[in-house]
């Protein structure tokens, strides 16, 4: 009875695009019937559950929850990041984060994306220092308890990686999830100092029109950043969501450049060197450039342009027959201010789209987490989502893309992403 | 400054403890000019930032020998790292798609830059200068740039034009 009169409620309820899409204000007049007639993903198939008994944690106390640092419920062992690749034994590589399993904006800082040089090294924080030098009238040191006592900025910005979806390059899709394709970008809450603040303590001279940051670990990573971005927001990150930040993001500190590519976002800082020029270090001319089919390559593409990504449904998750269900995925932007203005979902391979809701704060250089509700019939459709942000850019499709970069591009993939979704329930990336 | 900024700056100055009471805060020490030589080097491609020193190919083959081969293999081809150099051409004239250091690195200075401080991956910062000095002259030598005796010092090295060069593009310039 029930389940007939939430079908003939979901038979009612506004169709905005092609395949199914529905309006988003569904969420608005949530209620009882929604509830019902929603399904829900599965990493598998799932039985039906049975009428709700009294069980033992209902009766009994225990002693448990007062340890020193929290972990997650041992029913989430399976939200976890990437096993390592093999690269991982000599310290080079990365792991990417289960963006299928969380919702929210802000990322688990334990979950956060990894992307090392040399491995994590085990700095000891008493001896870490900072030189600022170069074209400046006074080089100066900073250790940690003196950037301790500046003012310091919280914000929370996404932070992705330049090769970030790197494989939406390669000719034909990888049989993969939204985790190893797009796990690459997370958004946290970072607190620190300001570099304009140090660096006009140091006093730039007129000549210093970019900087060169260097960071501590074996590989010595170093990147040239333009004078005009350190001015404007940069921070030397020193807390990750409250807490120091983790040693794979760079602890003790880190630059932080909001909107820009991970990259250059130089992790356990040790040095800056304002210069007249960039330094062409390695790892922006023959690593983190875009090669185009012409032949030219493109250095300091530093901006990660508008994006989106649908994390649910993806193919790591399966839909359980036909009926209701929720779209969700992240949309970003480091473009101008850095805001999302919508986010389009399309359900028929782009052919027809319609506004998703938006569920959470639109903060600049944040991530946005955005739901739609659909209603699927069991037969095939293409899922996929694309942002807009309040420069007027809108995030290209991959075709796009390639007709511009070529299938060489290998950095800084901004198109439109596609999930197919079978008769079965399972979904697959596709190009579309 | 804004109306907004001075009362930030203004409300600072009065929450905050004797530290903050000034007009700016100052915690940076001042570095001595040993401390910042012996910090680090960077090389930018006009050649500020290179330090003293020299070499030559035939010197930089026996250093290339004993700590590089393992892993870029004989004359800097056939090995689990990345290839150095061993294929003609260029990338970004479209005779080869493998990027090398003759085929793509648009600044000679680059590998001193990064060979002084990340290599050999085992061992960064190990190198001394005549040695990463030689071992530039090696891998531009055997992408056929310079010949075996040519100096390579901080005078020849920002000379020098890589092949690739004229291939890259600024996306952002001041």
């Amino acid at each position: 009875m029930a389940r007939k009169r939430s079908a003939r409620w979901l038979d009612e309820q506004e169709v905005v695009a092609g395949n199914g899409l529905l309006h988003r204000r569904m969420f608005l007049s949530a209620g009882a019937a929604m509830a019902s007639a929603m399904a829900g993903y599965a990493l598998s198939d799932s039985a039906d559950a049975a009428p709700l008994p009294v069980e033992p944690w209902m009766k009994t106390p225990t002693s448990e929850g007062f340890g020193p640092y929290g972990t997650p419920s041992r029913f989430e062992s399976k939200v976890v990041r990437e096993t390592p690749p093999p690269s991982a034994s000599t310290g080079l590589g990365s792991i990417r984060t289960p963006l299928h399993m969380l919702n929210g904006t802000i990322t688990p800082s334990g979950l956060h994306f990894v992307r090392l040089h040399s491995g994590v090294p085990d700095i000891d924080p008493d001896k870490h220092k900072l030189l600022i030098h170069g074209l400046v009238e006074r080089p100066l040191i900073f250790t940690l308890d003196a950037l301790a006592k500046y003012p310091m900025e919280s914000r929370i910005y996404f932070l992705e990686c330049g090769g970030n979806s790197q494989t939406l390059y390669q000719k034909d899709p990888i049989r993969a999830g939204v985790q190893r394709i797009h796990g690459q970008i997370c958004c946290s809450d970072w607190t620190g100092v300001r570099v304009s603040t140090l660096l006009e303590e140091c006093g730039v001279k007129a000549a210093g029109k970019w900087i060169v940051a260097e960071g501590a670990d074996a590989s010595g990573m170093a990147r040239s950043v333009p004078m005009s971005k350190i001015m404007d927001d940069a921070l030397i990150a020193l807390y990750q969501n409250g807490e120091r930040l983790r040693p794979e993001n760079g602890y003790p500190m880190r630059l932080f450049l909001p909107g820009h590519q991970g990259n250059t976002n130089v992790k356990y800082l040790r040095r800056i060197k304002v210069t007249e020029g960039p330094t062409h270090t390695r790892d922006e001319t023959s690593r983190y450039s875009i090669l185009r089919p012409d032949g030219k390559t493109v250095q300091f593409f530093l901006v990660m342009e508008a994006k989106s990504v649908i994390t649910q449904p993806a193919p790591e998750l399966k839909l359980q027959g036909p009926g209701l269900y929720k779209i969700t995925g992240l949309a970003w932007s480091g473009r101008g201010r850095g805001i999302v203005r919508k986010v389009e979902v399309s359900a028929d391979g782009g052919k027809s789209w319609a506004e998703a809701a938006i569920q959470s704060q639109v903060l600049p250089k944040a991530l946005v987490r955005f739901q739609m509700p659909w209603r699927w019939d069991g037969q095939p459709a293409v899922l996929q989502s694309r942002c807009t942000d309040d420069t007027g850019y809108v995030q290209w499709t991959r075709a796009a893309m390639i007709a511009e970069r070529g299938l060489t591009g290998n950095y800084m993939p901004n198109c439109i992403t596609s999930w197919a979704v079978n008769p079965n329930g399972e979904v697959s990336h596709v190009y579309a | 400054m804004s109306m907004r900024k001075h009362l930030l700056a203004a409300a600072l100055i009065v929450t905050s403890g004797a530290a903050l009471a000034q007009d700016k805060a100052q915690f940076g020490r001042p570095a001595t000019p040993e401390e910042v030589e012996s910090w680090s080097i960077t090389v930018a491609p006009d050649g500020v930032g290179l330090p003293h020193g020299s070499g030559t190919a035939k010197q930089g083959e026996a250093v290339y020998a004993a700590k590089c081969q393992g892993c870029h293999g004989e004359k800097g081809k056939g090995g689990s790292a990345l290839q150095l150099a061993g294929i003609k051409g260029t990338v970004g004239a479209r005779d080869t798609t493998v990027k090398t250091i003759g085929t793509f690195w648009p600044y000679a200075t680059t590998i001193f830059d990064y060979v002084f401080t990340s290599m050999p991956y085992q061992e960064t910062k190990s190198l001394t200068h005549d040695e990463t000095y030689a071992l530039t002259a090696y891998l531009l030598y055997l992408n056929e740039i310079i010949g075996e005796n040519d100096v390579i010092d901080a005078q020849t090295l920002p000379k020098i034009k890589m092949p690739n060069r004229d291939y890259f593009i600024e996306h952002i310039k001041e």
